[in-house]
């Protein structure tokens, strides 16, 4: 076993994790944080980004100790209080989800893309930004629209940007 | 997985040093290879040795006319580098061209080149640059470091430190992804020296990646597309498969060559 310590929504965590344990197993299973999730498990879908000192990470091709000492925010983090996350009121608002197993890993692609590109991101950006996120119900259409207005939105949403 | 016992040590010495105690010992790097590979039990090092922890193996440096990158920087860092932008404009813009957003946060110019992977993109680069691989030992210089698919000049327990490139005065790097896969079914990296041209090509050989004396003959002269008129690689070297069959692949690096010279000629 190896002792773990990170920071997880906010809140430190330490554990001892047998070595091999991936950082999407230490989440779901050590911490019941099962909003990120498993879809291929071999780093192409994108279902299990979070973010890995504030970078979009695969958590499927992460060691859960190769993040030791280091800040992790998952989807269920980027809410306030109540208050939807300004790019999870977006997927809402323009239905940017239809099973919705994605939709954590897009969201968080999402923020990481805003927090690179900027708020004015355009279309032809995400498409291309969103290429390690697979929707296989092929919602893609929502999707773009939902980012571009999350993106636009979170340039209102001073503070939420800050806690992110 | 397989069960494994997990170092991290912070500094090449004490990761060096472990090599050489502990028994059928793996380095990880950003483990976008190794990681993957473990998984599905392709590899079951019993120790695994994280160089994410070591500082002297973080950071880019220009001096003169040479731009060095560590062996753990990421790829997107590499892709967003002021200096490797300015001084070596088709190394960033390959290095964004790697995999997706994700895997540029996580993989490593050191694991990419100490894996020569048949499809990487940083292996034309390092070959057509006139790179050197400097390691924990000694210097090697590309043309001697990539030995074949998945094989390198690297000994036991050797780590990879830093790869250090020269400044061409013109270069550029033009990849044809498999659709599914994004890796590169062929990739050519052209790079024009103060001594003459080199051509490099990944994702097509059957023997990993190689260079292409013909064109670089043809380019020292002229470095323009028209002066590969007529110059084509043998398809018996190419790789052949589902995605792509030799002929294919060898018509794909023709053409794949002529864009890459005249986008590192447009870029001036």
């Amino acid at each position: 076993m190896t002792t773990v310590s990170l920071t997880v929504n906010g809140q430190s965590v330490t554990a001892d994790v047998d070595p091999r344990t991936l950082l999407v197993q230490f989440l779901r299973e050590n911490l019941r944080l099962t909003g990120t999730h498993v879809g291929c498990d071999t780093s192409q879908c994108g279902a299990c980004v979070v973010h890995l000192n504030g970078q979009a990470v695969k958590s499927c091709t992460t060691l859960a100790v190769q993040a030791n000492a280091s800040v992790v925010t998952t989807i269920e983090g980027i809410s306030q209080g109540g208050d939807l996350h300004p790019m999870q009121a977006a997927f809402r608002e323009h239905h940017g989800l239809q099973c919705g197993y994605c939709t954590p890993g897009m969201i968080m692609s999402a923020i990481d893309i805003v927090n690179r590109k900027g708020n004015a991101v355009d279309e032809q950006t995400i498409r291309a930004e969103l290429e390690g996120n697979l929707c296989r119900c092929t919602g893609y259409h929502n999707i773009v629209k939902a980012v571009a207005a999350g993106a636009q939105a979170m340039a209102q949403a001073p503070l939420q940007q800050a806690a992110e | 997985m397989y069960a494994f016992e997990y170092h991290r040590p912070t500094s090449v010495k004490e990761a060096a040093g472990l090599a050489g105690q502990a028994e059928d010992t793996k380095f990880l790097a950003g483990g976008h290879t190794l990681l993957p590979t473990m998984k599905l039990r392709l590899a079951g090092p019993a120790n695994l040795i994280d160089l994410g922890q070591i500082a002297e193996l973080r950071g880019i440096e220009r001096s003169g006319d040479t731009i060095t990158i560590r062996a753990m920087m990421k790829h997107a860092e590499v892709a967003n580098s002021p200096e490797v932008k300015e001084a070596i404009p088709a190394l960033a813009e390959m290095a964004e061209l790697i995999g997706d957003p994700h895997v540029r946060n996580r993989g490593t110019i050191g694991g990419s080149v100490a894996n020569n992977d048949p499809s990487a993109d940083y292996p034309a680069a390092c070959l057509a640059l006139n790179a050197t691989i400097i390691t924990n030992q000694r210097k090697i210089a590309a043309d001697d470091f990539f030995q074949g698919i998945f094989t390198t000049a690297l000994e036991e327990g050797e780590i990879i430190t830093q790869v250090s490139f020269p400044i061409p005065s013109q270069a550029a790097y033009i990849k044809f992804r498999n659709p599914a896969s994004r890796y590169a079914l062929v990739g050519v990296f052209v790079a024009k020296h103060s001594d003459g041209v080199r051509v490099a090509v990944t994702g097509a050989g059957s023997n990993g990646v190689f260079r292409v004396p013909e064109m670089e003959q043809a380019l020292s002269g002229n470095f323009a597309p028209e002066a590969l008129d007529g110059v084509a690689v043998a398809e018996d070297e190419m790789n052949s498969d589902m995605h792509a069959d030799a002929a294919y692949r060898a018509h794909l690096v023709g053409v794949m060559a002529r864009r890459a010279v005249q986008a590192a000629a447009t870029r001036g």
